[in-house]
This record gives structure tokens, C-alpha cells and sequence, in this order.
């Protein structure tokens, strides 16, 4: 049991690293994105058919296409950019590529959940659409975009164990390395353990924040 | 309230037209069979309360939509203050929207934001510095009797001090023109009598026009100088309030009048006056 120990701090490390990295990138990426989808939309401030739909074909292509096979069709985009398609940074590439329309999604549904006589008030104040972006949109939707990286933090994790299983490490690559292939259940139970006890936190953590910031 | 020193941002200006002027509108939503707009005129002059007065769907809200600028007539023109608002560009339309403050029926304050940034707000997008920001918002909470709630978000007050915050907020620009959408419909008597007042009090100090769009026949007897008379997107009446109300010309107008209590019963039932509390207009 001692040997795994040391195995097991870093492999909770690694998925640390892996999601907090790529969770970061994927919320610029993904707010970036999410607002253009949710401002050209037709319930938008600037409603663009075009624009919507070329973003919305965007962000649903990439996600049609499964984890484990967006990996592999980024390896050579992934060794151009990294060096190497192993390890604990080559796995940030495809998570940040996979996550990115994802989070975009989960941005979107939460801007468009501002109450859209709200944006009208506002124009009605004398506002342009890039001030109706910046100060009511996407301030009004800070406890809805909390939630929305909450869940989008949540599915990095597990989107990080099938990273790990081609080669980048974390808990998940260390359930099936040891836990499956070497018949180790204790090493199998354990990396789940502590799984669980991630997932429970950042859902905690971002319930509580998420509440502490909303004052509707 | 007794003491007000909100200065203007801008001055009054003689024009050849009164502060609101509206010839001809006309607005059809595609797809519906007829307009909801056919030819409205609408003349308010500075220092007076006008009501627009009309049963559910007689064409109040897109008036108000279109007066705002929320909807772009199909035809009519629509001057504020001496300025033609059918004909503006958007950055000029941006600019003039500081000279009209709107208080919606559902208010549309920013959760997000304290209550005096929430006055702030119209300052910040036309551009205010920020040392004349706080001071214009001190005074205009002072004045509304908020200042204590200056820090405080609108979910913590009560339905009466958000009124405020919104009427505040309307005239944080020193606007020449204040529209109100159905100001007392989710009020209890005591704050709809409040707001009232304090209407009453910025038409008398201020001297701006303030357009009142309501159901409510019996506020709009009380407070309003003048009043128009919307039936199916049409003036059926328009003149004094006291004349109009007293010797109305105009079956709607009778029926309105006599639908005084039925308009109430629909609201929230928590709102509903006592009908010896109507009487007559």
C-alpha cells in the first residue's frame, strides 16, 4: 500500500494541474465565445442570423465529435504546440479544445437567462450594445456563469481520466494502469475516492459562491 | 422632499414644439390584422401631467414602446424636447435618450447592482465624470429619502423604495421628458399614494412633462392635468382631465369609467381597493 501512496499524491496532481489549466483556458475561450453566440442570438442585443449560426455550427461540431477521438485527431496540432502528445501538458490541448464549445454552451444558456426587458431598460437609458454587454449582461449573469463553470469544472475531471488514459497522467490513468491492469481494487477504489471527494468540493465550493454573489 | 436643488442638465430651450410631439403614428406588427397604432397625435407641454388612458390592448404599451424608441414606427414622427426622434441615427438617438427617463412597470433595476450604482447607470453609459456622478446621486437619493439605502441592493427593499430607486434612476440625466409605465398597478394603497406624490411634486419643481400610461382611471383623475383616451390604436378623446373624465364624449371613456373596479379586481387581489375607495372620478 505505501509504495502507491506517492503514485497517488501525484496523480491527484496531475488532474489538479490538467483541470485547473484547462478549465482556465476554456473559460476565457468559452466566454469569449458563449457571449458572441448569446449576443447574436435571436433573443440577443444584436441579433445576427448569420453570425449565430456559423458560431452555433462551431461549437457543434467539436462536440459532436467524442473525447477520446478528438485526442487522437489533435496529436499533430497537439506536438506542434506542446513538442510532445504525452504527458500531463500534451493532455491540456485536446481538454481545452473539447471544453472550450462546451463551456461556450453553458455560457450562452446563462446570458440569455438576463431578463431581456432588463437590456431594453438599459437602451433605453442610452446605452450602446458593447455597454449593454459590459455593464448589465454579463454582470447580471455572474451567478448563472459561476454555475455554468461549476459544471463545466466537473466534466473537465472526467474528461481528464480519458486524457490520462492515452498517456497524460492523473487519477484516472492510474485507475486503469494499476487499479484494472495490475488487479490493484485498493488503488482502483481509492483514485475514486478522491474523485468523488473533487467533484464534491468544487460543487460545493462553486454553490456557495455562486449564492454569495447573487442578489436577486 | 421639501427642499429640492436637482439641477438640470439641460436647459430648456424655447421650441416651436411642445416637449412631447407626436403626429401620426402609426405601427402594424407583421403578421397582426390590424395596427396597434393608427394615427396617434399626442401634444404634452413641460410642467404637465398627461395620462394615457385605455383598456388592455387598445395600443398604451406600444405607444409607449414607440414614444421610447424600443419600437420604430411605420410611419408618424415623434419629436422630444424640439428633436426629431423618427429620424435620428443611432449614436445621435443614444445621446438624446438623456433627455427622457422611463420608469417601467416592472422597474428593470440591475440585481447586480447597489442602489446608488443602480442611479449611477445612466450617468456612466453617457460618459459623466465621476467625482459629478456621486454628487448627482447623493442628491437625488437624498431627495427620494434613500440615501440610508445608498449600499444596499435592490432585492432588500421594500416595493415602495425601489419605486423610488427607478424614478431616481429616470431622472439621474435631468431628462425634460419622464415617462411612467402603469406606475401604481403592483402598489398598495399607502405606496401608491406615496408615488403619487411624489410625481405630483417632480412635475411642480422640476417643470418637466411627465406621461403617464395607465388603466388606473381613478390615479390618473387626481394627478393628471390632461388625458388621451386610447381605443384599437386610435384618440377617441383627448382634453383637460377634468373635462374628459366628467363629461366624457366617448363610449369607451363611459365604459372605462364604469369598468373602474373590474380593471382593479384583476390585479393582484392583495391590491385591491375598497370600491367606496373609487368613487367617482
Amino acid at each position: 500500500m505505501t509504495g502507491v501512496l506517492p503514485a497517488l499524491l501525484s496523480a491527484t496532481l496531475e488532474t489538479l494541474l490538467m483541470v485547473a489549466v484547462s478549465v482556465s483556458f476554456c473559460v476565457v475561450f468559452g466566454l469569449t465565445l458563449g457571449a458572441w453566440l448569446a449576443i447574436s442570438s435571436p433573443q440577443g442585443i444584436a441579433p445576427s442570423r448569420s453570425l449565430h449560426q456559423l458560431l452555433a455550427a462551431f461549437a457543434n461540431i467539436s462536440r459532436s465529435i467524442p473525447f477520446l477521438v478528438l485526442i487522437v485527431l489533435l496529436l499533430p496540432f497537439t506536438r506542434f504546440l506542446v513538442g510532445t502528445s504525452i504527458g500531463t501538458a500534451a493532455a491540456i490541448i485536446p481538454l481545452v479544445v473539447g471544453g472550450t464549445p462546451y463551456a461556450a454552451r453553458l455560457v450562452e444558456a446563462a446570458l440569455l437567462d438576463v431578463d431581456p426587458g432588463l437590456i431594453q431598460a438599459v437602451v433605453t437609458l442610452g446605452a450602446s450594445p458593447a455597454q449593454s454587454v459590459w455593464k448589465v449582461y454579463l454582470p447580471e449573469a455572474v451567478p448563472g456563469l459561476i454555475r455554468a463553470f461549476t459544471v463545466l469544472a466537473i466534466t473537465m475531471i472526467n474528461f481528464s481520466a480519458m486524457a490520462g488514459a492515452v498517456g497524460g497522467g492523473g487519477l484516472g490513468d492510474l485507475a486503469i494502469r494499476y487499479g484494472y491492469q495490475r488487479f490493484r481494487l485498493d488503488v482502483l477504489v481509492l483514485c475514486c475516492v478522491i474523485l468523488i471527494v473533487l467533484v464534491q468540493t468544487i460543487q460545493f465550493g462553486g454553490n456557495a459562491l455562486a449564492r454569495r454573489l447573487d442578489h436577486r | 422632499m421639501e427642499e429640492l436643488s436637482i439641477p438640470r442638465n439641460n436647459p430648456i430651450s424655447p421650441s416651436a414644439y411642445p416637449t412631447i410631439y407626436v403626429r401620426g403614428l402609426t405601427k402594424r406588427f407583421p403578421g397582426a390584422p390590424v395596427a396597434a397604432l393608427n394615427g396617434v397625435d399626442l401634444e404634452v407641454a413641460s410642467g404637465t401631467i398627461h395620462g394615457v388612458l385605455g383598456l388592455s390592448g387598445a395600443g398604451k404599451s406600444t405607444l409607449l414602446r414607440c414614444i421610447a424608441r424600443l419600437e420604430k414606427p411605420d410611419a408618424g414622427e415623434i419629436r422630444i424636447a424640439g428633436s426629431d426622434w423618427t429620424s435620428l441615427s443611432d449614436a445621435d438617438l443614444r445621446h438624446e435618450r438623456s433627455k427622457m427617463g422611463i420608469v417601467f412597470q416592472q422597474l428593470h433595476l440591475l440585481s447586480s447592482r447597489t442602489v446608488a450604482a443602480n442611479v449611477a447607470l445612466p450617468l456612466e453609459l453617457h460618459g459623466t465624470p465621476r467625482a459629478a456622478i456621486d454628487l448627482r446621486v447623493a442628491e437625488l437619493l437624498a431627495w427620494f429619502g434613500i440615501a440610508d439605502k445608498a449600499a444596499q441592493f435592490p432585492a432588500q427593499l421594500s416595493g415602495g423604495q425601489r419605486q423610488r430607486v427607478a424614478l431616481a434612476r429616470a431622472l439621474a440625466t435631468g431628462p425634460r421628458v419622464l415617462l411612467a409605465d402603469e406606475p401604481t398597478s403592483a402598489l398598495d394603497a399607502e405606496t401608491r399614494a406615496s408615488v403619487l406624490s411624489t410625481l405630483n411634486g417632480i412635475r411642480d419643481r422640476l417643470g418637466i412633462c411627465i406621461l403617464i400610461i395607465t388603466h388606473d382611471v381613478r390615479s390618473t383623475a387626481s394627478l393628471c392635468d390632461s388625458v388621451t383616451i386610447l381605443d384599437a390604436g386610435r384618440v377617441v378623446e383627448s382634453g383637460p382631465a377634468s373635462e374628459v373624465l366628467n363629461r366624457p364624449s366617448s363610449e369607451v371613456t363611459r365604459r372605462m369609467l364604469s369598468f373602474t373596479q373590474s380593471a382593479y379586481v384583476e390585479q393582484d387581489s392583495a391590491h385591491r381597493p375598497h370600491f367606496e375607495e373609487i368613487g367617482q372620478p
